[in-house]
């Protein structure tokens, strides 16, 4: 066997320190050209692996949770040999022993190293800066810290009108705090944006209700009780607030290469190879200062990753530095920026305004080229402009049309895929992932892909911070033609642009709460909706609205407005509940009364434990109400959009099996769920033991009783679809599990589009998200679980009852006999 | 006058819910008559083309009106299905005088309406 053994080369070791996305990106490039000359060791100050800053600030506002920014798991870190050192602090570099020493006596050899420490905020030196209640925004550590005091509520001061500043506040506002942002400058993003811009995206951000504090200088923090009461400035203003967020800026983390004896000025002194003055030592990302600037962006950040994985693999690559744009994803705030746009002499610049819509567009031109742009309102030209920018293209001959775009300036034709179809192939377009367009459309061809998200999965375009998820979607309609269909913007229907999480969204944010008024601000075009928005929109308002929104019957399905299903002759379905399953005599008997009364012609059991009675005419449906009523039997909703059926089994009543009293479980839920509407049907299950022969498994949501609590599982199928649940999580009594499924559910009810079923929402949404808010978060699952007990104070009406006793008459009466008159010839 | 026999009295506005229909028995079988949301009257024969969805119970919305069966979608001023367009509906014709609405039960010729 030895014979086997090839004498491979010796492996170098590399060692890592920093975990972030720079070394991240490296160490991807670095395995994919030669997987095997070096024994790579991590060592993260963060107790975690790596994962996507940039969308720390949809973490922030709940879109995302931690497992969905995850880079790299557990799994990659194994599959690559990587030894990963979470939490461990590096203390000191030995250069003479080539040798890093860490927390805890842990100290690994190197040939090669490299820092990629990158930065951390800064912390202005006023009075109180440590207080209780004030925070940093870097890492996930300071954005759960933003959440749990944003669940209190309250006042929240961001100080620093930067980019990370402004994503604070928008994050803070959305969890329901008051923000107010402190400024130093005379405008917000000074740095990206020039004067006319930041005003404009001051007024956008005003608009949003997060007041702004222009050249405010911040001069001391007050206290009460050890924690952070107020804002103090220096003009003597104090701004009552129980939280602030510090987001003034970031310093490279440069000290310990400095107590290594290597040359630091800002950051860490690299040259084109990004070798520090040790050839043996390296540096990358944002604690490197390559020619006197540094990143703090994570485009050039991956760009000399990329340079240095080359060089790691015995290339010789350099880093000429980066053109860098900014964008800000904020909803509704749309900007971009590039280059270097400050007045000179030699300068000339090309603006082009639009008060009224709010659009700005300014060019800075230097010798015939652009130097500089920035846009604010459109951004859909950006991509043609940055590349103007980095390429140094001499523009003298489109000079004229150049502020209108590419679609102008080459005379083509104003087709919205002209402008992307004009990049040349080199052109970035995910600057997160340094994604050209050339491998994008060869990814499209070679993988036969037809949506974003498989453009995100093959190429990772798009996949971060999503803002170029516009020229994506253009790049597939460029090589797919009419056959792309993007359904990441697919409208509620034909009568609007909008998608249904913006409308479900704005009907909250623009207080709006009647279909009407939904229509005439969300501009319709139509003018009364159409059968497909219509249900979708009360739907929406009346669970937006618990109380407050009265419900329109013209805008339901005949079965909600029936309250009955109707059938393919025009007669209709009739299906009394019976808790979890359970009937009982009087029951039967009313049942089979009001049968044989009306002559209702056909009975049945359903696959929900219920009985059926179909063929019932539409006139008959009160008495028939009246005389099911009368025993007490209510309406099953199994017309509705509603929660329908709880099955069970017989549990620990009967079953020698049965681990816990499902049956009772199951009449529990119901009896506390139902009557609410939700955005498509809701079936349940309760299973006493695994054997589970309530089936609930592939139900919406089930219950599987075991031994020591309940299992909860839910987005099953079984329809035109088949899925298997599942699980969200365990509980350990009847209480905490009717908790659960409760907020669950209030949640979908919250987030699901219009007939869309559970096991749809848990795919776009993310089973991880949706088990951090219900299940992890309890103060979350609370929120959820009391707005979903209000809004059953306005629902839990038997609709029956009350249109046996008369209720909506006209319903179910002809408006006019005329049928004994002579028919007309 | 032979064609005052043919208007019926039905009743009035306020018995038809604005966005919506009821039903008229009459001679020929059920008559949808329809209200829209700008108070314009409309009578048609309660049978979808399709496959004899009551289009009573459908959703009205502009002019139209969406079978609860299987969602064709019926104008109301023509009768007309859409998509596919092949299919008619008959209608009748609607007044109101004195606050009251008269059906007239002689269904109109197709070339008769707008």
């Amino acid at each position: 066997m030895a014979d086997d053994i090839i004498n491979l080369p010796k492996r170098k070791k590399l060692v890592v320190i920093g975990n972030g996305m720079a070394p991240g990106r490296m160490l991807e490039a670095l395995f994919k050209q030669t997987p095997s000359i070096y024994d790579v060791t991590i060592f993260n100050a963060e107790p975690r692996v790596n994962y996507d800053r940039i969308l720390l600030s949809l973490v922030l506002s709940g879109e995302k949770s931690y497992a969905d920014i995850v880079i790299h798991d557990d799994a990659w870190y194994a599959e690559h040999d990587i030894t990963l050192y979470k939490g461990r602090k590096v203390t000191a570099i030995d250069r003479n022993a080539k040798r890093v020493m860490a927390e805890g006596g842990i100290s690994a050899a190197y040939d090669t190293l490299v820092i990629a420490m990158g930065s951390s905020p800064v912390t202005l030196p006023v009075p109180g800066a440590n207080l209780g209640g004030v925070l940093a925004y870097r890492d996930l550590d300071d954005v759960n810290n933003m959440l749990a005091a944003a669940e209190k509520g309250g006042r929240a001061v961001v100080i620093g009108g930067g980019l990370l500043g402004l994503e604070a506040a928008a994050g803070l506002q959305s969890r329901g705090m008051q923000v107010t942002i402190v400024h130093l400058g005379p405008t917000l993003m000074e740095r990206q944006l020039d004067m006319a811009a930041g005003h404009l995206l001051r007024k956008s951000i005003e608009a949003r209700g997060i007041a702004v504090r222009t050249e405010a200088q911040t001069q001391a923090l007050l206290e009460s009780n050890g924690h952070v009461r107020a804002v103090q400035l220096a003009d003597g203003t104090e701004l009552p607030a129980d939280l602030v967020v510090m987001a003034v800026g970031i310093r490279p983390n440069a000290k310990l290469a400095e107590a290594a004896g290597l040359e630091v000025n800002r950051g860490i002194v690299v040259n084109d190879r990004l070798s520090t003055t040790d050839p043996n030592i390296f540096a990358l990302g944002e604690c490197a200062e390559h020619r006197k600037t540094c990143y703090g962006l994570v485009a050039p950040l991956y760009e000399m990753a990329k340079v240095l994985a080359g060089n790691l693999t015995g290339k010789e690559d350099t880093y000429q530095g980066s053109v860098t744009a900014t964008k800000l994803k904020v909803t509704g705030i749309d900007l971009f920026s590039a280059g270097d746009f400050t007045d000179s002499e030699e300068r000339e610049e090309i603006v082009l305004r639009d008060g009224a819509r709010s659009l700005y567009r300014r060019l800075v031109l230097e010798d015939g080229r652009v130097v500089g742009a920035v846009m604010y309102g459109d951004t859909s030209d950006s991509a043609w402009f940055f590349e103007l920018i980095k390429n140094g293209t001499d523009i003298d001959d489109i000079r004229e049309t150049l502020i209108f775009g590419p679609n102008y300036a080459r005379g083509a034709p104003q087709d919205p895929t002209a402008a992307v179809a004009a990049l040349p192939d080199e052109a970035e377009i995910c600057g997160c992932n340094g994604v050209c367009k050339r491998s994008i459309l060869e990814s499209i061809a070679a993988h036969g892909i037809a949506d974003v998200d498989g453009v995100r999965k093959h190429t990772k375009a798009s996949a971060s911070c999503g803002s170029c998820t516009g020229l994506v979607e253009q790049l597939l309609k460029l090589e797919l033609g009419e056959t792309f269909n993007p359904a990441a913007v697919a409208p509620m229907c034909g009568c609007t642009a909008l998608g249904h999480d913006d409308v479900r969204r704005l009907i909250l944010a623009r207080e709006l709460k009647t279909i009407p008024d939904v229509m005439q601000a969300l501009e319709w075009t139509t003018s009364c909706g159409c059968a497909k928005c219509r249900p979708a929109l009360n739907y929406y308002l009346l669970a937006a609205w618990p109380g407050e929104y009265t419900d329109d019957p013209q805008s339901r399905f005949i079965n909600e407005r029936a309250h009955a299903n109707i059938q393919k002759n025009g007669t209709y379905s009739v299906v009394p509940r019976m808790w979890g399953g359970i009937t009982n005599a009087k029951e039967l008997h009313a049942i089979a009364d009001v049968v044989e009364k009306f002559n209702i012609p056909t009975v049945k059991v359903t696959g929900g434990q219920r009985i059926d009675l179909l063929g019932v005419k539409k006139e008959d449906l009160p008495a028939v109400w009246a005389d099911l009523s009368a025993v007490g039997l209510v309406s099953g909703h199994a017309y509705g959009k509603a929660l329908r059926t709880v099955k069970t089994c017989v549990g620990t009543d009967w079953c020698r099996f049965g681990t816990q009293d499902s049956t009772g479980l199951g009449i529990r839920i119901e009896r506390f769920m139902w009557g609410s509407w939700t955005p498509a049907k809701v079936k349940m299950a309760v299973s006493g033991c695994p054997r589970n022969c309530a089936e609930a498994t592939c139900k919406d949501v089930g219950i599987v009783c075991i031994d020591s609590g309940y299992e909860i599982h839910f987005a099953g199928a079984a329809g035109m679809d088949i899925k298997g649940t599942e699980v969200l999580g365990h509980a350990k009594s009847e209480q905490e599990t009717l908790e659960i499924v409760v907020a669950l559910v209030q949640l979908y009810r919250e987030q699901g589009h219009y007939l869309e079923r559970m096991y749809k929402w848990a795919r776009r949404v993310g089973v991880d998200t949706i088990r951090n808010l219900v299940l992890e978060d309890e103060n979350r699952r609370a929120d959820l679980f009391e707005r979903f007990v209000y809004s059953q104070k306005f629902s839990q009406h038997d609709p029956w009852s009350e249109r046996a006793k008369g209720a909506e008459a006209h319903e179910f009466r002809p408006i006019a006999d005329v049928s004994n008159l002579q028919a007309a010839e | 006058m032979k064609e005052d026999q043919d208007w019926v009295d039905v009743g009035t506005i306020e018995d038809v819910p604005p966005r919506g229909a009821r039903l008229i028995k009459a001679p020929q079988g059920p008559v949808a008559l329809f209200r829209t949301a700008d108070d314009v009257l409309f009578a048609l024969d309660d049978r979808c083309p399709h496959r004899g969805g009551p289009l009573s119970q459908g959703i009205v919305h502009g002019h139209c009106v969406t079978c609860p069966l299987h969602n064709l979608v019926i104008n109301l001023e023509t009768g007309n299905t859409q998509q596919p367009e092949d299919g008619r509906v008959s209608s009748y014709k609607v007044e109101q005088r004195d606050g009251r609405i008269l059906l007239n039960l002689r269904a109109l010729p197709h070339e008769d309406i707008a």
